[in-house]
């Protein structure tokens, strides 16, 4: 048989359809099922409320503390979502399906991204005026949501990496938060001191460095999810 | 057409492919049997660039397999025991997101012939999660061949599916085979594979046990030509 040497080539803008793609689909489904909105969104609300009556804080301490509860609150809910998100894939073999496309798997990989990142921003944007009202704490601080923004990318940008891979294991709910948590730390106390920051109005000197870490982190780990993803999701 | 040879498989120490040789000519269709871990999944598997040769040369349409994965998968259609769709979504959703994943020009007009041909026309707008099994394993062969692949790939197709739906099953098969597709068949059933395919190989202990011609054999000689290949 002649070997041939090159591959067919794909049609031009195959990465950014393949991308809008697998976030339609992502979006369709879920719009439809409301299963992991609708988890992610309920968990999220009780942590809050949980938070509220088990602290019993005042006025001063209650500025010092939003800021973790809001990430651990975010954390926690998100870890939920990419479990779902992937399990859903793996159940009915479907990740498979997303596998055999002619397609280079960094396009499901962001694809995938996108989705949870949606997901996850419009569970914040239902949670922060819960939480304001609750806390009496003013959160709509055009900084604090751009922390928000850089922080949930980072998140999901590694989750969606290391739920690809877990999803693969038996054990995979318990897996994810093992594996998820030690590599996401730097994102959530750049995320929680950069937050703290703009909720205490201190200057921007004193905040920057925290968010030039969300931004490095943001980059680094994207960039090598892209550069990883085809191994991970192979046997 | 797909040219696999010394083909090693492992997962950890244990070997479940042990120095495989296949040879499939363009148009051919292969029944390949064997009993449970025999390896005929992982085999379909690593032709579907969905896992990786631990040892060996897997060329498939003229492209090395993984290096050129990508241009495989472009000329490859695999139909599972799994549908691989989205029950969430509507079959011609389904079929629109792994067109455009798949890059289909005039995709809208291809949906339409494809949900003709394979009768789902009708219930085209009806969530996947409502549909029977059979329905379901036709609009996974109507996926399948979206992108008007050369070769076709079938990990057992008839798990799960009552006589009806098999027969209908069958039928697609059929028509997939006229079109001068190469198709690769998985399958328990010998008696099935011998009626739909030009040959049908066993697969025994990670190798090519017996090979036979599908047009010269006996459907009642084939139990017993099973039982010794896998004896060996």
């Amino acid at each position: 048989m002649v070997e041939r040497t090159a591959a067919l080539p794909l049609r031009r803008g195959g990465f950014g359809r393949a991308v809008a793609a697998v976030v339609w689909k992502d979006l369709a489904a879920e719009f439809r099922s409301r299963e992991l909105i609708g988890a992610m969104l309920v968990f999220a609300l009780l942590v809050v409320l949980i938070f509220n009556f088990a602290l019993e804080l005042d006025i001063r301490t209650r500025s010092t503390v939003t800021a973790g509860v809001l990430w651990v609150t975010f954390a926690f809910a998100g870890t939920l979502g990419l479990n779902r998100s992937m399990a859903s894939e793996k159940d009915r073999g479907c990740l498979d399906g997303l596998l055999l496309a002619p397609v280079d798997r960094s396009a499901i990989y962001f694809g995938k991204v996108v989705a949870n990142l949606a997901f996850m921003l419009i569970v914040e944007a239902i949670v922060l005026p819960v939480y304001s009202l609750l806390y009496n704490a003013p959160l709509f601080v055009p900084g604090l949501l751009g922390v928000i923004f850089l922080g949930s990318l980072g998140y999901v940008g590694v989750g969606t990496l290391l739920a690809s891979m877990a999803v693969q294991a038996r054990t995979r709910d318990v897996l994810l938060p093992i594996l998820l948590f030690p590599v996401i730390l730097p994102v959530l106390l750049a995320a929680v001191k950069a937050s703290e920051g703009f909720l205490q109005g201190l200057p921007t000197a004193d905040i920057l460095p925290w968010v030039n870490l969300l931004l490095v982190y943001d980059v680094v780990f994207l960039t090598v999810a892209w550069m990883v993803y085809d191994y991970v999701v192979e046997e | 057409m797909i040219d696999v040879r010394r083909l090693v498989k492992t997962f950890g120490w244990k070997p479940v492919l042990r120095g495989l040789d296949f040879h499939v000519e363009p148009g051919e269709f292969v029944a390949l049997l064997g009993p449970n871990g025999a390896g005929k999944t992982t085999f379909l598997r690593i032709l579907a660039s969905l896992s990786r040769p631990s040892m060996g040369d897997v060329t498939v349409g003229g492209y090395r397999l993984p290096g050129q994965a990508a241009a495989v998968r472009r000329i490859l259609g695999v139909v599972s025991h799994q549908p691989l769709l989205y029950g969430d979504l509507t079959a011609e959703e389904n079929l629109r997101f792994f067109g455009r994943l798949y890059g289909v020009p005039r995709l809208e007009l291809r949906l339409g012939e494809v949900l003709e041909m394979i009768g789902l026309s009708v219930r085209r707008r009806d969530l996947v999660r409502q549909y029977s099994r059979g329905m379901q394993q036709r609009l996974a062969i109507g996926r399948a061949v979206l992108h008007e692949p050369e070769i076709m790939l079938f990990d057992e197709p008839h798990t799960g599916l009552d006589q009806e739906a098999s027969q209908m099953l069958d039928g697609v098969l059929r028509q997939v085979a006229a079109r001068g597709r190469t198709v690769v068949m998985t399958s328990h059933d010998l008696l099935r594979s011998a009626e739909l395919a030009t040959r049908v190989d066993i697969l025994s202990r990670g190798v090519i046990a017996a090979s036979y011609p599908g047009t010269s054999l006996e459907p009642a000689a084939l139990p017993a030509l099973y039982r010794e290949a896998i004896r060996g």
